[in-house]
Order: structure tokens, then C-alpha cells, then sequence
């Protein structure tokens, strides 16, 4: 095995590799030392371990394991919250029936990505680590009877739904992410079933938990109380205004759970591409209302936004969010 | 010969940018053009196209671009689309003013897609493929079933459609877009299929819910077969350039 052979090659590829590697030097530090007691057959898997720190920890991208880790995390906390909608009352049996459906959703996402990660995924935070309230464990936080109430509980599904899309959308473009085709994949393939799960709970705000046909209420501006199935602009900060704006802002365009490359801005953002979206882009645009080119496109979050807003609903001392502040 | 390339696609203008990749394929290409013998000349403009090309359809190309213009064919599809149930008789007789509301966001939002994307490739340096010609089943736009059933047909297959092409996407800025418009899509498939029967936002028709609940995303290859339909000779996809 020729290293500097190798280090050439790949210097092809990323030019940068000399200063990745130079960043990195208490690596070769570590290397030397360790260097005479490898067997031969031991070195390229040695090797293998060097590489993969330095490209899985270059700025701009946490590795694959951790994004999925991160996802189950909030998998665990939809769950879970889900798991608490037994006590409700007033709700329609269709919207009933939808909820069952959204908590039997997150339970196979959990499930599925505890599979995926096999060894490598977190313990279960349980049931305890959260506060749904917004207590941090006092159980007596400004959602105090969600547990009942059905309008402070689907105010919350849609809060977590919506974060549970920007989280998605957010960690996609992550090197890590993109470089493995079947975890890129799969995470689409949940981030989409987020987000019909949240245009699904914003039809049966609009309707009201007592609706038999949700799907038949209309959106009215400025859209807290009863908002489309879409985002528009910055939703008048949500379904709890003050409380829930975070879910809607911009987030952090650097640093570990970021994207490279990746602007990380507000709902309300209509600079898609270098495209500044208005109705004079195109002809076609003419007479739009100007929301519509901000609802046109959902906008991603970077890990520690989430993990902000993710926070507000574990107890005093729990770490599951709290590691990516 | 695209099977025997490892990243089971035609070499792409991506592909361009990286090196490493690029002496693989060649050498491979080579390979199997050696075994052709005197057929070399032959072989060299078989490859040198898409060997699917046929004429009139409308390749979208390969790599980034190619997905870009896959995505503003299948955009293309939709607000045309809306743009025609906005004059059919269901939306101009009998839709209520909630139906109404709806459609009307869901013809803004897939505009605003089509024409994004046709900017967007231009701004990229690439050429945009042309406008579509679009064909329906008779009655298409008469009835509430037939536009709704349509639209959850259109706006499931656009999320089932993105969610299979990001792992073409080398660019993470055009795939974090292909984020920002595919959960549109799946609020727009939600919405509609709420409207059809409610409660149906998802369903097993198109998420695995006795299983993993994952979108089941398609290929491009896959979605085609149902996106020509729409389509006029002459405008029909050819997308075996995506891999």
C-alpha cells in the first residue's frame, strides 16, 4: 500500500486534501505511534478510519450515522407525542382515525431508522425525556392541557410536523447524506410522508376537531388559526404566535449540522437559485398573489435550529437536543 | 453497455468535474468497444447518443441537468394541467369556493414551479428542454372525480418522482430545491386526496404503512410510463440519460 500513491489520487478529486489532512494532524500524531503495532493486514482498515474522520468531520457535514441519529431523535419525540393523544376529547372519528394513523407513521419511523442504524443508534429517550407542555418537566409549560385540549394539541402536531420537514429538507443536501444514495432516499421518503402528515393536521385545524370533513374548511388570513395545507410566508409565526415562530425563521447557514453550500432561510424567502421569484420573473406570474411564491417552496433548517426548537419539549437536564447547542 | 458502467448511468456533465471517475469509464468503454473489432467506428456513434433516443421524444439529458429538466417536464405537466381546470366546466360550474381556493393555489405553486425551473436551468448555462404538448382523457376537466382523481394522480407521482431522482443530483444546492418543492408536492397530494376522501393523506398506495411508513419513491424510468401518457407524440420523455 502506497500512501502518498493514494493521497495523489485523491488530490485529484479534492485539491484540499493536503489541508484537511493538515487540520487533522493530531491523526498522524496518533498514527505514528500506533504505526508499529499494526499487522499488515490490519493497515488498510487503519487507513480506512483516517480517511473517513477526515472527510465525515470536514466542516459543512456531520457523518451519516449522526444525521440519522438526529432524525430518530425527533422520530422519538413525534412518537411519543403521538402516544398522547388517547385523552383528547371532542374529536371527530375521521379526525381520530388520522391521528391513529400519523402515530402509527412515526412509530414505523422510528422503528425503521433504529433498524437502519442497528448497533449505532441512540438508546431510547423515553417517554420521560419529554415534556410536551413546554415545561421542561414541570408538566405546566404554556401547552398545559394539550393532553385534553384538542386545539393546543393539533396547534403542537402542526409545530412539530412543519420543524420535522425543515429538519428533513435541511440534512439532505449533508455530504454524508448525499454520498449514500440509500439513506438519502429513504430520508425523502419520510421527509414526504412529514409533510402530508402536516398539510393533513392544518386541514383539520382549519376544520375544527369536531369536523367530519376537515378537508372541506377554508384557509382565512393571516392563517395561525386556521392555515393552509401549504406555508405561506412565515404563517403569522405559526400556530402559536410567539411561541412558534422559530419553526417558520431562518436558521444557521454554518457550522456542524449545516449543508456546504446551503443558505438556510425563512418561509417567507422567494430567492430560489439565483431566481428572485415575483410576478415579474415571468409572464405567467402576472396577477399571482405575491404569497404564493413563497408557498410554491417549503424551506429547510439546519440540526441546531431544530435542535432549539426540539429542546423546548425535553425535561431539565436531558441531553438528546441539548448536545447540539 | 450503461449496465457494465458501475454507477449504472450514462457518463454525465457532472461526471466532468471529476476526474477520478472519468479514466474508469473511459477505460471500460474502450474495453467494449475493443471487442467490436472492426465495428469500432460503428460502436463510437452508437455511444456517442443515447442508445433509447428515439426520434421525436425529448430527451432531458443527463446529470444535474438532465434532473432539472426532468423535473420542469413533470412541472410543465402539472401547470398545465391546472392551468386547464381552471376552464373546465367542474371548476367553473360546480367546484365550491373551498375546491376553488385550492386548485387556485395548486395552478400558482406549479406556474411558479414550471417557469422556476425554466429560469433556473438558463441561469445554470444549460438548455432548458422545450415546451409540451399535453393530452387528456375525454372528460378529463368535467367533473369533480376526474380533476380530483387526476390531480392526486399528477401530485403523487411528482413526490413519488423527486424523491427518486434526488440520488441522480451531484449538486447540493439543487437537490436542498428539489427538497423545497417535493414537501410542497406532498402537501398538494395530501390536500387533494383529503378532498377525494378524507383522511386519505397517506394511504398504502403510496406509503408502506404496514411497514417502514416510507414514501414509495419511483424512477425515473417508472414515472415516465405514466407521464407520457399526458403526453403528446413529439413530446413524450426520454429520461434513460438519468441512470
Amino acid at each position: 500500500m502506497n500512501f502518498l500513491q493514494i493521497l495523489s489520487a485523491i488530490e485529484k478529486v479534492d485539491p484540499e486534501v493536503y489541508e484537511r489532512l493538515d487540520s487533522r494532524r493530531a491523526i498522524f500524531k496518533n498514527m505514528s505511534g500506533v504505526g508499529q503495532k499494526l499487522t499488515a493486514a490490519a493497515l488498510p482498515l487503519f487507513v480506512g478510519a483516517v480517511f473517513n474522520k477526515v472527510y465525515a468531520q470536514t466542516p459543512g457535514g456531520l457523518a451519516v450515522n449522526d444525521v440519522l441519529n438526529f432524525a430518530l431523535k425527533l422520530e422519538y419525540l413525534e412518537m411519543y407525542f403521538y402516544q398522547q393523544r388517547t385523552a383528547l376529547t371532542g374529536l371527530s372519528s375521521v379526525n381520530a382515525s388520522a391521528l391513529t394513523l400519523i402515530a402509527t407513521d412515526e412509530a414505523n419511523h422510528v422503528k425503521f431508522l433504529r433498524n437502519t442504524l442497528g448497533s449505532a443508534a441512540i438508546n431510547d429517550p423515553t417517554a420521560a425525556a419529554f415534556d410536551f407542555t413546554g415545561g421542561k418537566g414541570n408538566n405546566a409549560g404554556p401547552f398545559i392541557d394539550y393532553r385534553t385540549n384538542p386545539t393546543t394539541y393539533l396547534a403542537l402536531a402542526q409545530s412539530f410536523e412543519d420543524t420535522g420537514v425543515r429538519a428533513y429538507k435541511g440534512a439532505a443536501p449533508i455530504s454524508s447524506v448525499m454520498a449514500d444514495k440509500t439513506v438519502l432516499t429513504a430520508a425523502l421518503n419520510i421527509h414526504s410522508v412529514e409533510a402530508r402528515h402536516a398539510a393533513h393536521i392544518r386541514g383539520m385545524r382549519r376544520g375544527g376537531a369536531a369536523s367530519a370533513t376537515p378537508s372541506q374548511a377554508a384557509a382565512v388570513s393571516p392563517y395561525s388559526a386556521a392555515p393552509k395545507g401549504w406555508v405561506s410566508g412565515t404563517d403569522n409565526g405559526g400556530a402559536v404566535p410567539g411561541a412558534t415562530n422559530a419553526i417558520y425563521g431562518a436558521g444557521n447557514s454554518s457550522g456542524a449540522g449545516t449543508a456546504a453550500n446551503v443558505t438556510y432561510l425563512a418561509e417567507d424567502n422567494v430567492l430560489q437559485g439565483g431566481v428572485t421569484l415575483s410576478t415579474s420573473t415571468s409572464p405567467a406570474f402576472s396577477g399571482f398573489p405575491s404569497a404564493a411564491f413563497s408557498e410554491a417552496f417549503d424551506e429547510g433548517l439546519d440540526v441546531k435550529t431544530v435542535a432549539t426548537i426540539a429542546n423546548l419539549f425535553t425535561v431539565t437536564g436531558n441531553t438528546t437536543f441539548s448536545v447540539y447547542l | 453497455m450503461s449496465e457494465n458502467i458501475s454507477s449504472g448511468s450514462q457518463p454525465t456533465v457532472a461526471d466532468l468535474d471529476r476526474p477520478l471517475y472519468t479514466p474508469i469509464k473511459r477505460r471500460s468503454f474502450f474495453m467494449y468497444a475493443g471487442a467490436t473489432a472492426g465495428a469500432t467506428a460503428l460502436v463510437l456513434a452508437g455511444c456517442s447518443k443515447d442508445d433509447n433516443n428515439s426520434p421525436g421524444m425529448v430527451n432531458v439529458g443527463t446529470g444535474d441537468v438532465g434532473v432539472l429538466n426532468y423535473a420542469y417536464a413533470l412541472e410543465q405537466l402539472e401547470a398545465d394541467f391546472y392551468t386547464k381546470v381552471r376552464a373546465g366546466s367542474y371548476y367553473t360550474t360546480s367546484a365550491t369556493t373551498v375546491e376553488k381556493q385550492i386548485l387556485d393555489d395548486l395552478y400558482y405553486h406549479e406556474v411558479i414551479h414550471r417557469d422556476f425551473f425554466r429560469a433556473a436551468i438558463t441561469a445554470a448555462g444549460a438548455t432548458p428542454i422545450k415546451a409540451l404538448e399535453t393530452v387528456y382523457p375525454n372528460g378529463t376537466f368535467d367533473t369533480k372525480t376526474n380533476v380530483l382523481n387526476t390531480a392526486k394522480a399528477f401530485e403523487d407521482l411528482g413526490v413519488a418522482a423527486y424523491n427518486g431522482a434526488a440520488r441522480y443530483i451531484t449538486t447540493a444546492q439543487y437537490l436542498f430545491i428539489a427538497g423545497k418543492i417535493v414537501s410542497v408536492e406532498a402537501r398538494h397530494a395530501a390536500v387533494i386526496r383529503d378532498l377525494l376522501s378524507e383522511g386519505s393523506f397517506v394511504g398504502n398506495d403510496i406509503v408502506d404503512i404496514a411497514g417502514n411508513s416510507l414514501e414509495m419513491s419511483k424512477l425515473p424510468s417508472v414515472v415516465v410510463t405514466t407521464a407520457n401518457s399526458f403526453l403528446a407524440d413529439g413530446s413524450k420523455l426520454n429520461v434513460s440519460g438519468l441512470g
